[in-house]
């Protein structure tokens, strides 16, 4: 410790200059947020949007993650058009989610339908963390619960993409209760016999990782992800102590047997294939 | 009892002292007050139900969160019989935020389960004021699936300012607990009645929360985020907690309106700390009815009846 207060090396960090931030044109090259790499677009595109380098897995939109994972022209959304109202007319909540829409070219925070994975029939349900936050209001908990009825009613399999801050706040107490809705539903899609896989991505916390995104027959994650209960801000102030830096990372839930495993994403595809496969055949045994 | 007055019962507090002197003064001189006693009297009794009648959100999260209010316990003994504590989840621990247990209820058997605060410091700390870990809500789950195999009823008490945010809680799995709870209540085939008693603190009390009927103090609070969460995270203001209160929407009459929750069960004036016989009997009634009228169910009738209660909670509309 001494010895290297008197020693103290100076440190360099490259600083790119003005110019060369700006060399990158827009929409050609993509920077990973985790290794701080330069990618083209194009090569993160074929990785799936995993970085070629640090193997950090970028957040994906509803639509980039159904065409990366169902058959081509497969896919049929449902309840599309359905959009908020401000129940607790909330001042500036229609504004915002007005502006979501725009940026996401989506209604909500969700995107539900069937389609085909290597041929094999589902239902989905897939969040999008950019449309508030991924938030949980009336809308997300009525068209997954949807979802769910459909899948209950076709004799076909959930699979649900998690990724949400969790319970929307512009919708209080309504949104709240959306974490019973969709955990009733998943229960009588349960006494059914219905399967669900639940895909924690990142962000998965509060209200949504405590309903339906820990309610699978199988609970899986995404390399990094983020998922828990409490905020990690909420709980230092709470115990009053600094946290490892892994902590609710999905790594360390599956250590600590909270998840089944945590897959990559250039393997997801494969293994959702053959758990639905499994399943189509295992009830089989005439 | 040295009962913690609230902000917006000063004034009634400060009649009731005064009346209180002058009767001392008469007492103890020959000089006779009683007149202007009476009509201190008469004055507080007008005051009171003002000051009572007009509560604000803000009033009510006081109220809910009051230093004497009553706990689980309290109601436990008041109006159940033979009540017999059950600890553990058989997994891990015994979590004190979180009682239950087998009782009687006129004559018949059922199954207890609240969240459990402490009356002082000292059983604060024991109980974590009453902030669940995942095994609090792993004992209750234990506690239901038992009720469900002996057939009996499930009453749950919500009182809680919401799941324990702590590094052990997220290790164990505070989310898959609360899921868990949420998605296996929904199956039950014993009818299930929550009553708030105080504060309905979020995923922490929904743990409990999923029943056929769900009642309100009148004074108790049901919220996504308490008042406080709620300003710092929309207005980076926690000192705006008395205007998240209200635009919230979080009392027990806010809850009715949005259809949310069967019956306001009225407090007696001033908050129930005042009397606990007294709103137990009120609390007696209405879960007297609501096992009246669910007990005529059959299985699959009071499963349906609970999913239909749950489908229609939200509001949306579509696109053109």
């Amino acid at each position: 410790m001494l010895g290297n207060f008197f020693g103290k090396k100076k440190r360099y960090a490259t600083i790119p200059r003005e110019e060369a931030k700006q060399d990158i044109p827009e929409g050609l090259m993509k920077k990973c947020p985790q290794c701080k790499q330069i990618f083209y677009r194009k090569e993160l595109d074929n990785q799936l949007q995993v970085c070629p380098n640090c193997g950090h897995h970028h957040q994906l939109s509803s639509w980039e993650r159904i065409e990366m994972l169902f058959d081509q022209d497969s896919f049929a959304e449902w309840d599309k058009d359905m959009i908020s109202t401000n129940p607790l007319e909330f001042p500036g909540y229609q504004e915002k989610l007005e502006k979501d829409r725009l940026k996401t070219q989506i209604n909500e925070a969700v995107v539900t339908g069937k389609g085909t994975i290597n041929g094999y029939e589902t239902a989905v349900a897939v969040m999008d963390a950019r449309f508030r936050m991924g938030s949980m209001g009336s809308v997300v908990g009525e068209k997954i619960a949807r979802a769910v009825e459909y899948a209950k009613g076709e004799g076909i399999p959930i699979i649900i993409f998690t990724a949400s801050g969790g319970a929307r706040m512009q919708e209080g107490v309504l949104s709240l209760m959306q974490m019973t809705k969709t955990s009733v539903a998943l229960e009588r899609f349960s006494r059914a016999g219905g399967l669900m896989i639940s895909i924690m991505t990142h962000p998965t916390t509060g209200g949504v990782s405590a309903s339906f995104a820990s309610l699978g027959d199988y609970n899986f994650a995404e390399p990094g992800a983020l998922i828990g209960f409490a905020g990690r801000r909420i709980i230092e102030q709470t115990i009053r102590e600094k946290l490892p830096d892994d902590f609710q990372s999905a790594e360390f839930l599956l250590k600590h047997g909270q998840l089944d495993q945590v897959i990559h994403r250039h393997d997801l595809k494969n293994t959702l294939t053959t758990i639905l496969d499994i399943h189509q055949s295992g009830g089989d045994t005439e | 009892m040295n009962e913690q007055v609230l902000p917006f019962e000063e004034p009634v507090v400060e009649l009731k002292n005064k009346i209180a002197e002058l009767k001392k003064y008469t007492n103890e001189s020959d000089v006779d007050l009683s007149q202007e006693i009476e009509q201190l009297e008469n004055r507080l009794e007008k005051l009171e139900s003002e000051v009572y009648g007009n509560m604000q959100p803000w009033d009510r999260v006081q109220m809910a969160r009051h230093a004497n209010r009553p706990t689980t316990l309290d109601f436990i003994h008041e109006i159940f019989d033979d009540f017999l504590e059950m600890h553990g989840d058989r997994v891990y621990g015994d979590d004190e935020a979180i009682v239950g247990g087998i009782a009687k209820y006129r004559g018949k058997p059922v199954t207890v389960i609240g969240h459990q605060r402490g009356k002082d410091t000292k059983e604060n700390i024991r109980r974590n004021f009453g902030m669940p870990h995942p095994e609090g809500y792993r004992k209750a789950l234990r506690l239901m699936k038992q009720a469900d195999k002996f057939n009996r009823p499930i009453i749950c008490f919500i009182d809680t300012k919401g799941a324990y945010p702590g590094k052990a809680a997220e290790e164990r799995g505070q989310s898959e607990a609360i899921a868990r709870n949420l998605m296996e209540m929904a199956g039950l085939t014993v009818p299930i009645i929550c009553i708030v008693i105080g504060e309905g603190g979020s995923g922490g009390a929904l743990g409990l929360g999923v029943g056929d009927r769900i009642h309100m103090l009148e004074n108790s609070t049901y919220s996504v985020i308490s008042p406080e969460g709620a300003a710092a995270l929309l207005w980076k203001d926690s000192n705006l907690a008395q205007k998240a209160a209200e635009s919230m929407k979080i009392t027990s009459y806010d809850l009715k309106d949005l259809d949310i929750i069967d019956n306001i069960i009225p407090e007696i004036r001033g908050g129930a700390h005042r009397d606990v016989s007294e709103q137990a009997e009120k609390i007696d009634e209405v879960l007297h009815q609501s096992l009246e009228s669910l007990s005529k169910l059959s299985q699959e009738e009071l499963l349906e009846k609970r999913w239909e209660k749950y489908k229609r909670i939200g509001t949306y509309t579509f696109s053109s």
